[in-house]
């Protein structure tokens, strides 16, 4: 019986090891309820009780070889007919995608978003007013009288005598500050009218982005540190600021305010013209009679405002050469931002 | 304001800076430049020449051949085909290699066959004109024996230096509150301060005639209106009208002013240097020897000097003599008293104009001036006697004339002392500083404020320092803004965030954005003709908008009611430039007139949708349900609308709130205004309320427990008239769902043969559940024969056979 067992497996083995084996066949062959091992086995009993123990321990180690023979070729084989799939499966991935575009928003929003942003960050709080706006706000109560020669930097849209439309955004700043007290921090951005041509730098509408901190105690130094602040993050952690002496009749001392050129970082290159500076900014101390206009006292409090034009800062950062495409809203160049 | 350098140099040496460190200086310390012209830079090897020798060209008519002396011991041999040469002129001689303006390059060479090694030059090549030259003539060589100043040109002598054409000049951007900047000696008081350099600015001296002829032989001065602050005046008899001198036409080119005569050129050289306006009247014009300062009469007629003529309105500042106007008090004189050739006598006024009243007076009569915008701006009333000595002290030096003694001079309320208390510590509270008291009086002394104790005189010509503040400002801006040091506000926390309303729009143009939409952004002013384009009818309420007085043209003179144009417009635009397809939107604001016009008009938002191009009506649909999905919209309605002009009338729907709110409108534009826009193709628009989603819709979101037993879905199909809408079998299914209807899907809708003409085959898929139990069969088809039922009822539909 001996010898049966181990010519089993032997043979088992043996047709195991051809290439074009049909493991299922082999099986039945020898394993299955028909098949030669199970034979065997079935004529242990005739065996005497001393061999039964031995030939049945032998019996078992044939089968669980051949088992094992057979599940690891099982496994072979599985592997490579999954091999197989794959490889017929292979598609071409340098076929277009089916894309699931996405619009985007307007180059002016992106910029004005990033600039609140920041602000929001820094505890101003948004603030919104009327574009078709009293002569008031828009002039009187930022200190320009009627007939003040600074009434010509901004030349005008009127809708009658005493109604404009608004040319900077600063009478927000004046509303703001007529109906709160102290402490005011407040961004005000929108849209500002000037009787400009249309041209590749100007437009007869353009948005604005002003700020305004009022509070005791608030000096020119926090104005030039918070702009500092801005600036850094706005257009890079090595950014620096120039302030250079100006005149708005809303501000006392008053400053145009340049950043590093955020290209070339003050080396000098086209954006800055070989400055390395780009004019971005007006600010400056609010004028005690704008505050005394509107209802502050400016022997306790004082404050600063800051200004500074939308389109300028999105052409400079996009290295946009002509304002006019921001109003053309060709589909090929919002696409680009 | 263009400053020459060589003219500053009277008053304050900062010759040693250099033009780039002289600007970027005068930057920092306030006074803006913009740029800087180094005059005569384009010009070089162009030499004082005198022609020694001319022969006739063998081979030319016209061309002759000079010899010139140019001080080198050889005469160098020039060809020219200038007629106007002779032996002995004194000529200015472009020595090959040599550089012209307009980057002209003189080389020797050949001219038909004879060498030339220069050029002789006009004075167009010198890039002078005869305002500048007047004794040269236009075409021809500038021979410089006719200048006065040639006696002293050595031959071979540089021409810049002989012409004093060298000169640097640099462009001021004055800002409106320092037209006391506006002036040479208002320039050399800020070079001084930004240098630390000593400024000397001499007394005019004026000498005493040796006759005993004075000024009350002349004339007398009344001033009869209030918005005369002072007159000034002196006369000069004996004149005689003759070009200035060369050094003084140079200067005044130099700075942009072209010569005119000696005593012309005389009132703008003190203009320019005091920043005093003057104006000189030609004595014998003046009927009754006096002079009126005066508002005019409405309706008065005046003539300028440069021969047009206006019509004065009452209240505008005039100088007149006994019959007539002869100047518009601080814009222009009169060609009634212009100074001529045979001028002998002249007054020379010097007086100090209310700005409002010279502003408003220049603007009304369309004449901005040197001298108005001067004005205009507030100048000191203390510096009509310095300039008008000027003035005569520059007559006699000139020799143009004889000054009469006495100055009539009147100015019936002199300028008080304007005082500041100097208070070190609130300035430096409020810059942030920590300058020194001392070094506060240094900066405000070099400014030529005078500090005694405590009390801070201000200059009379600096009307714009009021306060503490203004100090502060003179104080920092010489100290230096960016020396003073950055911090950080230290207040009170506030919280900085979007209101809903602003976070509203966020959300809104987020969503857009992630459904493929475009942003785009449009001008608020519109043409009124745009209302016809969208076919809105004659008497609709839109078409009253807001109406810009003075529009820069038709295309952008009223304030949009709608933005469905802009939309348009830039939809025709992108579809002519060969986009395919297009998918935008603009949160917009439009502007509703009050009704009381002297009230601010409302200015509610707009959200504009527009699309064409691969897209039909429910995409645009699909698009503002999914917005209002995202954006906390729910139970709106969406109606058929058939008679919106601007939209096809089969192909137009209105969302509603409920009956009364109406959300907006949206379809596929009408055939006749999509003809207006030239589209060639289908175009769909939308414009919702944008106020009205936001009263609308619901911020918060609140969970509903997710369901615990299985849903039933049954599947069923009407063939239905084309004219019945799915809204309504929708409706009624919904309504007659009871509790266990969870939702209702249209998922096919056929039309066909076999379904016969003007009908079409719905197919709904019915979803049911209950919240508490597993549904079964029996109850689900209870529900299904409810709906059916009601269908048949309502509608008269039953299910497809």
């Amino acid at each position: 019986m001996k010898e049966t067992l181990l010519k089993i497996k032997a043979e088992a083995l043996a047709s195991l090891e051809s290439s074009d084996a049909n493991l299922e066949e082999i099986r039945i062959k020898y394993l299955g309820k028909k098949g030669e091992l199970t034979s065997v086995l079935r004529m242990m009993g005739q065996l005497s009780p001393e061999e039964r123990p031995i030939m049945g321990q032998m019996a078992n180690e044939v089968r669980t070889e051949i088992e094992e023979k057979l599940s690891s070729l099982a496994e072979i084989k599985k592997a490579k007919e999954l091999e197989a799939a794959l490889v017929s499966e292979k598609i071409d991935v340098t076929v277009p995608g089916k894309v699931r575009r996405v619009g985007k928003l307007h180059p002016l929003t992106q910029v004005q978003r990033r600039m609140e942003d920041i602000f929001i960050g820094m505890g101003f709080s948004i603030a919104e007013g009327p574009e078709v706006e009293y002569d008031y706000y828009n002039f009187q109560a930022l200190n320009i009288p009627e007939n003040h020669p600074a009434r010509d930097t901004q030349d005008t849209f009127y809708i009658t005598e005493n109604i404009l439309l608004r040319s900077q955004t600063s009478p927000v700043q004046a509303r703001v500050m007529e109906k709160t007290q102290p402490p005011i921090r407040i961004i005000s951005p929108g849209r500002v009218y000037r009787s400009d041509e249309v041209d590749g730098s100007h437009s007869p509408l353009f948005h604005q982005l002003e700020g305004l901190v009022v509070d005791k105690g608030i000096t020119m130094g926090n104005l030039r540190g918070m702009l500092e602040t801005f600036a850094k993050t706005m257009f890079g952690e090595k950014t620096r600021i120039r302030f250079r002496p100006h005149h708005f009749p809303f501000t006392e001392p008053s400053a145009e305010v340049d950043v590093s050129c955020f290209v070339c970082g003050g080396k000098g290159c086209r954006l800055c013209k070989g400055e390395g500076w780009i004019e971005i900014l007006g600010a400056g101390m609010v004028h005690p009679n704008v505050l005394r206009t509107c209802g502050i006292d400016p022997e306790v409090y004082s404050g600063f405002a800051f200004g500074m034009g939308i389109e300028r800062i999105t052409m400079c950062q996009y290295g946009i050469d002509d304002m006019r495409l921001l109003y053309e809203n060709n589909i090929k160049f919002l696409e680009q931002f | 304001m263009n400053l020459s350098r060589k003219w500053l140099t009277d008053y304050v040496d900062v010759s040693e800076v250099n033009n780039k460190d002289y600007c970027d200086r005068m930057t920092d310390t306030g006074s803006k430049v913009e740029g800087f012209t180094v005059l005569g830079e384009d010009i070089d090897n162009v030499v004082v020449g005198k022609i020694t020798k001319i022969s006739k060209h063998e081979n030319s008519d016209h061309l002759q051949i000079c010899m010139l002396d140019v001080g080198e011991g050889n005469d160098i041999q020039i060809v020219t085909g200038a007629q106007n040469v002779f032996e002995g002129a004194i000529v200015p001689v472009a020595k090959a290699p040599a550089k012209l303006p307009g980057g002209v390059v003189i080389k020797a060479g050949k001219l038909r066959g004879v060498e030339s090694n220069g050029m002789l030059c006009s004075i167009a090549e010198l890039n002078l004109t005869t305002h500048d030259m007047p004794t040269a003539i236009e075409n021809g060589i500038f021979i410089l024996n006719d200048l006065e100043e040639s006696k002293d040109f050595v031959l071979g002598m540089d021409i810049k230096d002989a012409l004093m054409l060298s000169d640097d000049v640099v462009e001021f951007e004055i800002t409106p509150n320092r037209p006391d900047c506006l002036s040479v000696i208002g320039l050399a008081r800020e070079s001084a301060a930004s240098f630390d350099k000593e400024l000397k600015i001499p007394d005019p001296v004026v000498e005493k005639s040796a006759d005993d002829d004075k000024i009350e032989n002349y004339i007398k001065v009344d001033i009869k209106s209030q918005l005369c602050k002072r007159y000034s005046a002196r006369v000069v008899k004996n004149i005689k009208i003759e070009e200035s001198p060369l050094w003084l036409r140079m200067r005044l080119r130099a700075s942009g002013v072209r010569p005119i005569n000696n005593i012309v050129d005389i009132t703008n050289y003190v203009m320019l240097e005091y920043g005093q306006p003057m104006h000189a009247f030609d004595y014998k014009c003046l009927d009754g020897s006096h002079i009126i300062v005066r508002e005019a009469s409405e309706g008065e007629e005046f003539k300028s000097l440069d021969d047009i003529n206006h019509t004065l309105k009452a209240g505008m500042l005039v100088i007149s003599d006994e019959k007539k106007a002869v100047a518009l008090a601080g814009v222009m004189g009169g060609a009634n008293s212009e100074i001529t050739e045979d001028t002998k006598t002249v007054v020379f006024e010097s007086a100090n104009f209310n700005g409002t009243s010279v502003r408003v007076t220049s603007r009304a009569l369309g004449m901005r001036t040197e001298s108005s915008s001067r004005f205009e701006k507030g100048i000191d009333s203390e510096n009509t006697i310095p300039a008008i000595e000027r003035a005569c002290q520059l007559v006699q030096m000139l020799g143009a004339g004889e000054v009469v003694n006495g100055i009539i001079d009147v100015y019936p309320s002199p300028k008080k002392a304007h005082i500041i208390k100097l208070d070190a510590d609130r300035i430096n509270a409020f810059l942030g500083t920590s300058i020194e008291r001392a070094k506060m009086v240094e900066i405000l002394t070099s400014l030529c404020f005078k500090v005694e104790g405590d009390d801070i005189y201000v200059p009379s010509y600096r009307e714009d320092v009021e306060g503490m503040q203004d100090i502060a400002e003179e104080i920092a801006r010489i100290y230096g803004y960016n020396e003073i040091e950055t911090t950080n506000v230290v207040a009170a926390l506030t919280q900085g965030e979007r209101t809903p309303h602003q976070l509203y729009d966020v959300k809104v143009k987020d969503t857009l954005c992630a459904m493929g939409m475009y942003e785009i952004n449009t001008f608020s002013f519109i043409s009124p003709k745009y209302y016809d384009k969208i076919c809105m009818p004659a008497n609709d309420i839109r078409r009253k908008s807001v109406v810009i007085s003075n529009p820069l043209g038709e295309d952008t003179s009223v304030m949009r009611t709608t933005s469905i144009p802009s939309m348009l417009e830039v939809l025709s635009k992108n579809n002519n430039l060969k986009n395919e397809e297009a998918m935008l939107f603009e949160v917009s604001t439009i502007y509703i007139p009050n009704e009381d016009a002297s009230k601010l008009p409302d200015e509610p938002k707009q959200l504009v949708l527009g699309m064409y191009g691969g897209c039909d009506f429910y995409d645009m649909k699909g698009v503002i349900c999914g917005l209002f999905d995202a954006c906390g919209i729910k139970n709106y309605t969406i109606k058929a609308k058939s008679d919106n002009p601007t939209f096809h009338p089969g192909r137009c729907a209105e969302i509603y709130l409920n009956s009364d709110t109406c959300l907006g409108v949206f379809g596929e534009i009408h055939p006749a205004v999509s003809k207006n826009y030239s589209f060639g193709k289908r175009v769909y628009v939308a414009e919702l309320d944008f106020e009205a989603m936001f009263e609308a819709h619901e911020a918060e979101a609140h969970y509903t427990p997710l369901p615990k037993f299985p849903a039933l879905t049954r599947d069923f199909a009407f063939i239905v008239d084309e004219s019945l809408e799915v809204g309504t079998i929708e409706a009624v299914i919904k309504k007659s769902g009871g509790n266990l209807l969870e939702s209702v899907k249209l998922f096919d809708i056929y039309r066909g043969v076999q379904i016969g003409e003007g009908k079409k085959n719905v197919a709904f898929s019915v979803s049911l559940r209950a919240s508490d139990r597993t549904l079964n069969d029996q109850e689900a088809d209870n529900a299904v024969k409810k709906i059916l039922k009601n269908l048949e009822r309502e509608l008269g539909i039953t299910l497809r056979a």
